[in-house]
């Protein structure tokens, strides 16, 4: 690794790259200060009205609460069915393999705005005949969300299987344990940190997912991300500006109290 | 031996699952594309007729390219200084890239609208220091478009150029320096080839990435520069032409289908070789 290390030139060019990258995450925090109702930035005077109005107008709560409901349910339901089908398929290493994965992850190689108007056509059918899991409801966004978001629970959870000794299965199996016992007591346990981190990962993706809700959903069922759409077509109000400084600050903290103990647990 | 009729209770529901809501469903898209408003390929025929349409195609494929290409060129750089920088790089890196990487795409679109407006920060900054009299369009056009993408794609093109840059054979670089190369002939002339793989694979997914892409460019171009997607979206939403949007959709899936098999033949050889 001594060779090739990069030099002045190459880091100069990454150091620009990097604050291209993190420019818009900073440039929102002195915009969600601005006293005015428009998109500015604070020339003298500061203001904290921007915040005081993510409080005192309920819809950005509801928002929120909405959206944390739609992410659990859909991050368990899509979570539970990738665990089961992952499991599936590294114990049977069924014959087309490569088709069944190809189908399981076709929601997230299709194009977002495929997927969107395939599930705005399945939702507003299903409209048709009840009005729970429907268009425009939060049952129909979560059932949306969770096709969305199940092929990332695939993904990671067969990463995690595909690094657990399969001799340890073969011995519980020939020592007489059967499906069920090996599944719970003996794979599990393996690969519940790919599971947990496949939960997090989906709710996030489902609490953040904007193409297709878009699609699915008008008035009635208003995630977070469907506010802060409808705050930036219109014309922007700044309040956006607060929100978002609100939910960086919530991602930073996490990534570097993530950071901090991994260098602690790499260390000891 | 085995079990198949149990374990493909197993497999069995999430396949069932997505079977319901994705599968046949898209068939009923295709079926919307060869029925609305009339039964035939007529729709098929607009929209590869249509010269709006067919703007729309263009500036889709011209800012896709545009953002390929920069995305890889700045994920190349960063992935360097990751994979190969030291401990203090790498980690300066690695925050750079995850952060972003996390945060929703509204808010970085916000931020871009933050920075490129015409009262935004750069202007703003560009005019007090007297640089400027008018402010720059820097938004709501195509390059705030390209410049929003690439800000969201870069995390894309670094993961598989990381895995490139980290497979290769060290002794490869150590022979090129053994036979007398200099740092510069080293890297363009082993490295960078070394890493073609990498540098194709990471280009595929950002383009077939950027090919669907709806809420950048909704936002940062305002509407004059509209995507694909928002097409779709336009035509399901504004000025109903369900046939239209339903087949302009399987137009854009049969592409990312050919471009995504281009990728998994790609990763194939690599896997061969």
């Amino acid at each position: 690794m001594t060779l090739l290390r990069p030099g002045p030139l190459a880091v100069t060019l990454a150091a620009l790259v990097a604050v291209f990258l993190m420019m818009p995450l900073i440039a929102v925090i002195p915009v969600s200060f601005t006293p005015t109702r428009y998109l500015s930035v604070p020339s003298g005077e500061w203001s904290l009205r921007h915040y005081e109005a993510l409080i005192e107008n309920p819809a950005w709560a509801q928002g929120a609460w909405l959206s944390i409901r739609i992410g659990v349910v859909a991050s368990v339901v899509a979570t539970t069915l990738a665990l089961l089908f992952s499991l599936g398929m590294w114990m049977l290493q069924p014959r087309f393999a490569g088709l069944l994965m190809g189908l399981a992850l076709l929601p997230m190689v299709a194009p977002p705005v495929v997927s969107a108007l395939t599930l705005y056509f399945f939702l507003t059918t299903l409209s048709k005949v009840n009005g729970f899991v429907a268009y425009d409801t939060w049952a129909g966004v979560a059932l949306a969300h969770a096709v969305m978001i199940a092929p990332f629970a695939v993904v990671l959870i067969s990463v995690a299987l595909a690094q657990v000794d399969r001799r340890i299965d073969l011995a519980a199996r020939s020592m007489g344990a059967v499906l069920a016992t090996r599944i719970l007591r003996v794979i599990l346990p393996n690969i519940r940190f790919g599971v947990l981190t496949a939960l997090f990962l989906t709710f996030v993706l489902s609490w953040e997912e904007i193409g297709v809700t878009l699609f699915i959903t008008s008035v009635n069922a208003v995630t977070l991300p469907r506010l802060m759409w409808m705050g930036l077509r219109d014309n922007i109000d700044p309040a956006i500006a607060a929100i978002s400084v609100v939910l960086i600050v919530i991602v930073v903290a996490v990534i570097l109290a993530k950071t901090v103990i991994q260098r602690r647990q790499t260390r000891m | 031996m085995r079990q198949p009729s149990r374990l493909f209770l197993l497999i069995g529901p999430l396949l069932l699952f997505l079977g319901a809501t994705y599968i046949v469903p898209f068939l009923g898209v295709v079926e919307w594309s060869v029925t609305l408003p009339e039964p035939g390929i007529g729709q098929y025929q607009a929209a590869l007729s249509d010269p709006l349409v067919l703007t729309v195609f263009l500036r889709t494929l011209r800012i896709c390219a545009a953002v390929t290409v920069a995305s890889v060129a700045a994920g190349y750089v960063v992935t360097l200084l990751w994979v190969r920088g030291g401990p203090g790089q790498r980690l300066a890196v690695e925050l750079c890239i995850l952060i972003p990487f996390w945060i929703s795409v509204l808010t970085r679109a916000f931020g871009w609208l933050a920075l490129l407006s015409n009262k935004g920060l750069i202007n703003g900054w560009l005019q007090s220091l007297g640089l400027l009299s008018e402010p720059l369009t820097l938004v709501r056009n195509e390059f705030g478009v390209i410049v929003g993408m690439t800000h969201f794609l870069i995390p894309f093109a670094v993961f598989p150029l990381a895995s490139a840059m980290r497979n290769l054979d060290e002794r490869v670089l150590m022979a090129a320096r053994g036979m007398g190369a200099g740092r510069a002939r080293i890297f363009w002339q082993v490295f960078v080839p070394m890493t073609r793989p990498g540098i194709l694979g990471a280009g595929l997914v950002v383009f077939v990435f950027a090919l669907g892409f709806f809420v950048t460019p909704a936002i940062l171009g305002g509407g004059r520069s509209v995507m694909v997607a928002e097409l779709i979206y336009l035509r399901i939403f504004q000025s109903p032409d369900w046939g239209l949007g339903a087949a302009i959709s399987v137009i854009l899936m049969a592409g990312v289908g050919v471009l995504l098999a281009a990728l998994l033949r790609q990763v194939r050889q690599g896997a061969a070789r």
